[in-house]
């Protein structure tokens, strides 16, 4: 969108508006190329404001990096684009370049900024399908090994990575099983290690855990406290918690699975090629890669290297 | 800015949108050079609208995957739960959250694609229930991209064509029997020589 109108365009305070002679050496003998960037239809004028929207962005991205550190340079830009225009939206500025500004001089700006684009959504047993195939489908071949190494990174606050220790303890495998869930950000670490979760999401979650084909008593899982839904101990007690940063940190093991689910679908093409290449190397021959309902192995750049073991739920061997 | 390759055709619809899908593909011929792509709001249930499609496209339908570049002569359907942008040649799902309870949103798919395919788009607004559709289409206009609707009086479901027209955006507007045809010209004509496509 459009950050300035026709009106506001400065066509007026190009060189010439403040003086300098055409071809002055002052400003380079570059006026033409200004004229070039504001002199034109409403129709041009909408492309070059694309164009420095692009600009804008970058330079947000970069300046936020070496500020405060936080990477989003190698995030999806068509959604990223979407929510630096809201955030600016929300904060009363019309420009990115405005944005850029209030965040690196207004630090409850950037916070609100680091809330619109930190999505930590999740939830035990989401995608019921995909917990009954990797049921039937890979825990069938993990128990060939005498012991099983799973990497769960973007783990978010846990609930998927206690899901899976439900799985594997219902089909007798936990206990010589060792998860490593991992996410970049500490603060959902934190929640995921103390395993209570919102009682009002039992109800949800106990319709997940029986669609997923669960044949026990969800509530056996967990005991109703006065701060929520607390989870039995033991299903913690082979679950490794860590940060781990998917964009800049290596491997730190083989592995027999990676889940690594609705983490990717936020990176751009790019780092999702990189972070491919990680998982690669991060498993032997026909360990399993499972990854969220959307996300395809289609343009890794690695699609020759797996087979499918369900389609459907995105869970593939690598060959 | 780039250009685009090919012309897109980015069509919204909501209720009724099937039977109205179906026929502006029946409209299409095999050699034609063009992609489109169909937003059509649903609930997250499984639905057979790929297969749905695809009795009735001269090109192959598939529903949009992240990051999947997109190629001519292919028909993408927005799943549902997901918004789809296009971004750089290659389409993008982003999970932000539905727009007037709607996600896939038509406007945010209409919007990019206007923003990534500038003057090779063909807008297409459809029967539905709502409102969705009109800001996009906007964008598509402001761009330099076609716009053409249902007419309302003929559609399954009115409010949504006639929200798009009540914008002033001075569309093409035609009933169903005649939409795929109009579409069509509109789209392969951004593709002769003397139009502003390569
Ligand atoms: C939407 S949640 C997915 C949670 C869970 N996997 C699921 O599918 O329900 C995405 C998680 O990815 C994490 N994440 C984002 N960028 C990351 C990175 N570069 N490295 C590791 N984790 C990252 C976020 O902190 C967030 O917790």
């Amino acid at each position: 969108m459009a950050r300035w109108s026709a009106e506001q365009g400065p066509r007026t305070e190009g060189p010439a508006a403040v003086g300098l002679p055409a071809g002055s050496p002052l400003n380079g003998g570059r006026e033409d190329e200004l004229d070039q960037r504001w002199a034109k239809s409403e129709l041009d004028r909408a492309e070059t404001s694309a164009e420095l929207e692009d600009i804008e962005i970058a330079a947000l991205l970069e300046a936020i990096y070496r500020f405060y550190g936080a990477d989003f340079r190698s995030y999806a830009r068509g959604s990223l684009r979407r929510r630096l225009r809201r955030r600016a939206e929300l904060e009363g500025i019309t420009t990115i370049s405005g944005l850029q500004e209030r965040l690196l001089h207004d630090r409850a700006c950037m916070e609100r900024l680091l809330a619109d684009l930190s999505i930590n959504v999740t939830s035990m047993f989401r995608d019921p399908a995909f917990y009954r195939a990797f049921r039937e489908k890979v825990l069938p071949h993990l128990a060939t090994y005498p012991f099983i190494r799973i990497w769960n990174p973007g783990c978010s606050t846990g609930e998927e990575t206690y899901s899976l220790a439900m799985l594997l303890s219902e089909a007798g495998l936990y206990e010589r099983t060792r998860i490593y869930a991992t996410d970049i950000n500490a603060g959902v670490l934190a929640v995921a290690s103390r395993a209570v979760f919102p009682l009002e999401k039992m109800r949800e979650y106990t319709e997940n855990y029986l669609a997923a084909g669960g044949d026990r008593a969800f509530s056996e899982y967990y005991v109703s406290g006065y701060d929520g839904a607390r989870f039995d101990p033991r299903l913690a007690r082979n679950i490794v918690f860590a940060r781990h940063n998917l964009a800049s940190d290596s491997s730190f093991n083989e592995f027999h699975a990676v889940v690594c689910r609705n983490v990717m679908i936020y990176f751009d093409v790019h780092l999702q090629r990189q972070v491919h290449e990680l998982f690669y190397s991060s498993l032997p021959r026909l360990g399993v890669l499972a990854l969220g309902g959307k996300e395809s192995l289609a343009f890794s750049g690695r699609e020759e290297d797996y087979e499918t073991v369900d389609g459907a739920e995105r869970i593939y061997r690598k060959r | 800015m780039q250009r685009s390759p090919f012309s897109l055709v980015v069509v919204g619809c909501s209720r009724g949108g099937l039977a109205a899908s179906r026929r502006l593909l029946e409209a299409l011929r095999r050699r034609d050079h063009l992609t489109m792509v169909i937003v059509q709001h649903r609930g997250p249930e499984p639905s057979p609208l790929v297969s749905a499609l695809a009795s009735a496209s001269p090109f192959p339908v598939s529903e949009a995957e992240d990051k999947e570049p997109l190629l001519p002569r292919r028909v993408y359907v927005a799943p549902p739960g997901y918004h789809l942008l296009i971004e750089d040649g290659h389409f993008e799902l982003s999970t932000e959250a539905p727009i007037d309870y709607s996600r896939p949103s038509i406007d945010v798919t209409f919007a990019s694609a206007a923003r990534a395919f500038t003057r090779g788009v063909v807008g297409v607004v459809m029967t539905g229930g709502n409102s969705d559709g009109a800001k996009g289409a906007a964008e598509i206009v402001r761009r330099g991209g076609k716009l053409v609707v249902q007419d309302p009086s003929a559609a399954e479901a009115p409010d949504m064509p006639r929200a798009t027209l009540e914008a002033g955006l001075d569309p093409a507007v035609a009933p169903l029997e005649e939409l795929g045809a109009v579409v069509r010209r509109l789209a392969l004509q951004m593709n002769e020589p003397a139009g502003a496509q390569r």
